[in-house]
C-alpha cells in the first residue's frame, strides 16, 4: 500500500478561503482580549469574510473543478455558490447583532469569532467530497452554533436551547456516522465520486444495507434542515438563541444541510434516484403540511418564523425531488432568496428588542404602522416575499421549484405545495394586518444601529429586485452549476 | 465481495474477549466460595483513605475544576498528536513540521486565550 505523503502545497490553494475564515476567527480571539469595544472585534469579522470572499472569487475566476487532497476536497462552482450565501450570510448576521448583543447585554467578542467557525464548517461541508470530510465540517458548523444558541447564559430559554439543540444534534451526527458506515461497509469507499461507481460496479443498487445507508444519512440531513419529523429541535432552540443567532441558523446550517443533501443524493446516489426520491416525498409532504398549519397557532414571532423556516425547507426540497439539474439549480435559488428575506424579517425582530421589552409577541406588533411607517413596510415587504406574494422573491423562489418539480411530472406534489403556500400566507398576512389595521397598544421604540439599517436596505433591495428581475440570479446560480 | 467477507484476521481479538470475559466473571464466581466472610461496620463503609467518610460522594464542586479538566484534555489531545509525528518525523519533512507549527500555533492562540480569560487563577 502506498501511504507516501500525498499532500502537495497545491492542495492548499482550492481551501486558501477556509483558512483565511479560520485564521480571521484566531485573530478575533486574540483581538477580544485586548479590545474594549466589541464594535471593532465585529468589524474585522466582517473584513475577513470579506477577504475569505474575495479568496472565492479569485478561485471562482478558475472555471475547472479543482479537486484537492485525493479528492476530498472539491471546488467547484456548486460549493462556490453556497460558500456565497454563507459569506452574505454570516456578514448580514455581524451586522444585525452589534447593537442586539449590547441590549442583550452578552457582547461577548468569542461570538463573532465562533460565527466565522461556524460558517468555515458550512464551506468545509459544501465543498466536502468525501463523507469523513463532510462529517467533519458539519462537526465544527455544529459545535459553534450550540455554544452560540446558549449565548445569552443568564436566560434559562437561552441554555434549554443550547441543550436541546446539542442533545438532538449529537444524536443526528451518530445517525450520520451510522449511515456512513453502513455506507462504507457495502461500497468500500466514504469518497463521493467512488461510492457512485461502486454501486455500478458492485452491483448494490438494490440492496437493503445500501438503502439503509441513504436513510441514515437523509435522517441526519433532515434533522439539519429540519424537516418534520425530525423538526422538534427547532421551535425550542430558535426561540431560546438570541435573535440574531437564530437569523444566523435559520439560513446556515439549512443551507449548508441542503449544500450535502445535493451532493450526496446527486453525485453519490444518483443511480438511486428511484429509491431516495420515494424516502424524499412524504418527508416533503410532511413538512410543507406541518410547517405551515402548526405556525398558525403561534404567538411568539420567532417560533412561528422557525415553523415558516420548516415549511421553506418542504418548498426547497421539491427541486432536490425533481432530480434534474434544473430542479437543484431552483433549489439553491430559492435558498439565496431566503437568505434575503429571512434575514430581513429576522432583523425587524431584532429591532423590536430593547431594554426590559422582549418584543417578540405578535400583538407586539399592533399598530406598528402608526409610528414607525417605514419599519412596517419592510416588514410588510419581507412577509410577502415569505408568503410569495409577487412581485417580492418569495414568489420567484417558489415559482422555480414548483416548475421543476411539474416538469418532472410531480404536478401533485406542486399543488400540495400550493395550497400549503395559501394556508402559510395566514400567518404571514397576520403581521401585517396587526401592523396596519389594529390600534397600538403603547408606543414602541425601535432600536437602531446604522449596521442593522444597512442589512435591512440590502435584504429589502434584494428582495423586490431579485422579484422583478429574477434572471440576475437565476444566470448566476445556473452558471454556477451547469457550468 | 461485500457480504461474504468473513474477518478471519481478527479471530485472536475474539479469543482474547472471551478469555477475558471468562477470567472476569469466574473470579467473581469462585470468589465467594472460597473467601472468608466477616463484615462489621468499619468495614462496610466508604474507603477514605483511612479517614472516617463524612457527608454525601455527591456534592456541587467548584466550576474551576471543569476548566483545569477541560484545558488539560485541550493540552493533552495536543501532545498526543505530537507523538506519532516526531516518530514520522524523518518521513514527513519540512511539510510535516509546518503543518506542525501550525498546529501548535493554534493552540498557542488558545493558550493565550484561556491564559488571558484568567482560567488558571484558582483564586
Amino acid at each position: 500500500m502506498d501511504t507516501g505523503f500525498s499532500i502537495s502545497l497545491l492542495d492548499i490553494r482550492p481551501i486558501v478561503p477556509e483558512i483565511t475564515m479560520v485564521c480571521a476567527g484566531l485573530i478575533l480571539l486574540l483581538l477580544d482580549l485586548v479590545v474594549r469595544k466589541k464594535e471593532v472585534v465585529a468589524f474585522v469579522g466582517i473584513v475577513g469574510a470579506i477577504v475569505a470572499l474575495y479568496g472565492t472569487f479569485k478561485l471562482y475566476g478558475l472555471s475547472e473543478p479543482q479537486i484537492a487532497f485525493s479528492n476530498m476536497f472539491i471546488l467547484d462552482g456548486y460549493a462556490n455558490f453556497f460558500k456565497l450565501i454563507f459569506y452574505l450570510n454570516v456578514i448580514m448576521t455581524i451586522g444585525i447583532s452589534v447593537k442586539y448583543m449590547k441590549v442583550e447585554k452578552a457582547s461577548y467578542g468569542e461570538y463573532y469569532a465562533l460565527l466565522l467557525f461556524s460558517t468555515t464548517g458550512m464551506m468545509i461541508m459544501a465543498s466536502a467530497g468525501d463523507l469523513i470530510v463532510l462529517y467533519l465540517g458539519l462537526e465544527l458548523m455544529a459545535l459553534s452554533t450550540y455554544i452560540l444558541a446558549g449565548l445569552l447564559r443568564g436566560q434559562t430559554r437561552s441554555n434549554e436551547a443550547a441543550l436541546k439543540y446539542f442533545f438532538l444534534g449529537a444524536f443526528s451526527s451518530a445517525f450520520l456516522l451510522y449511515g456512513i458506515a453502513l455506507t462504507y461497509g457495502i461500497t468500500g469507499t466514504t469518497n463521493i465520486s467512488d461510492i457512485a461507481v461502486s454501486l455500478l460496479t458492485l452491483d448494490i443498487v438494490g440492496n437493503p444495507v445500501t438503502m439503509l445507508g441513504i436513510i441514515f444519512i437523509i435522517v441526519a440531513f433532515g434533522f439539519k434542515i429540519a424537516l418534520i419529523p425530525f423538526h422538534m429541535w427547532a421551535p425550542d432552540v430558535y426561540e431560546g438563541a438570541p435573535t440574531s443567532v437564530t437569523a444566523f441558523m435559520s439560513v446556515g446550517p439549512k443551507a449548508a444541510g441542503f449544500a450535502v443533501l445535493g451532493r450526496v443524493l446527486f453525485d453519490a446516489f444518483g443511480v438511486m434516484q428511484v429509491q431516495w426520491v420515494s424516502i424524499l416525498i412524504p418527508l416533503a409532504v410532511l413538512t410543507m403540511a406541518g410547517g405551515s398549519i402548526i405556525a398558525l397557532a403561534q404567538t411568539n414571532i420567532k417560533r412561528m418564523l422557525a415553523y415558516s423556516s420548516i415549511a421553506h425547507a418542504g418548498y426547497m426540497l421539491l427541486g432536490i425531488i425533481a432530480g434534474t439539474s434544473i430542479g437543484l439549480t431552483s433549489t439553491v435559488n430559492y435558498l439565496m432568496i431566503y437568505l434575503f428575506m429571512n434575514m430581513g424579517a429576522f432583523a425587524i425582530v431584532i429591532m423590536m428588542r430593547r431594554e426590559g421589552f422582549q418584543g417578540e409577541n405578535i400583538e407586539d406588533y399592533m399598530g406598528l404602522a402608526k409610528d414607525h411607517p417605514l419599519a412596517s413596510a419592510l416588514m410588510l415587504v419581507f412577509m410577502f416575499s415569505l408568503a410569495g406574494i409577487p412581485p417580492t422573491a418569495g414568489f420567484i423562489g417558489k415559482f422555480y421549484v414548483f416548475m421543476a418539480a411539474i416538469h418532472e411530472g410531480y404536478t401533485y406534489l406542486a399543488i400540495i405545495a400550493v395550497v400549503f403556500s395559501a394556508v402559510s400566507a395566514f400567518f404571514y398576512l397576520r403581521i401585517v394586518v396587526y401592523m396596519y389595521m389594529k390600534d397600538p397598544k403603547e408606543s414602541v421604540t425601535l432600536t437602531t444601529s446604522p449596521s442593522l439599517s444597512i442589512v435591512l436596505a440590502v435584504t429589502a433591495m434584494m428582495v423586490l429586485i431579485l422579484g422583478i428581475f429574477p434572471s440576475i440570479l437565476l444566470n448566476l446560480v445556473r452558471y454556477s452549476i451547469l457550468g | 465481495m461485500p457480504g461474504t467477507y468473513v474477518p478471519s484476521d481478527y479471530f485472536p481479538v475474539l479469543v482474547i474477549i472471551l478469555i477475558a470475559a471468562s477470567v472476569g466473571l469466574g473470579a467473581l464466581l469462585v470468589g465467594p466460595l472460597v473467601r472468608p466472610r466477616r463484615r462489621y461496620k468499619q468495614k462496610l463503609s466508604a474507603y477514605e483513605s483511612g479517614n472516617p467518610p463524612v457527608g454525601e460522594a455527591r456534592q456541587k464542586f467548584s466550576v474551576k475544576y471543569y476548566i483545569v479538566a477541560m484545558l488539560f484534555v485541550v493540552f493533552d489531545v495536543e501532545a498526543v498528536f505530537l507523538y506519532p509525528w516526531a516518530v514520522a518525523y524523518d518521513k514527513l519533512g519540512i511539510f510535516g513540521f509546518i503543518e506542525m507549527m501550525l498546529f501548535i500555533f493554534i493552540l498557542l492562540v488558545g493558550y493565550i486565550y484561556v491564559w488571558k480569560k484568567g482560567a488558571f487563577e484558582w483564586e
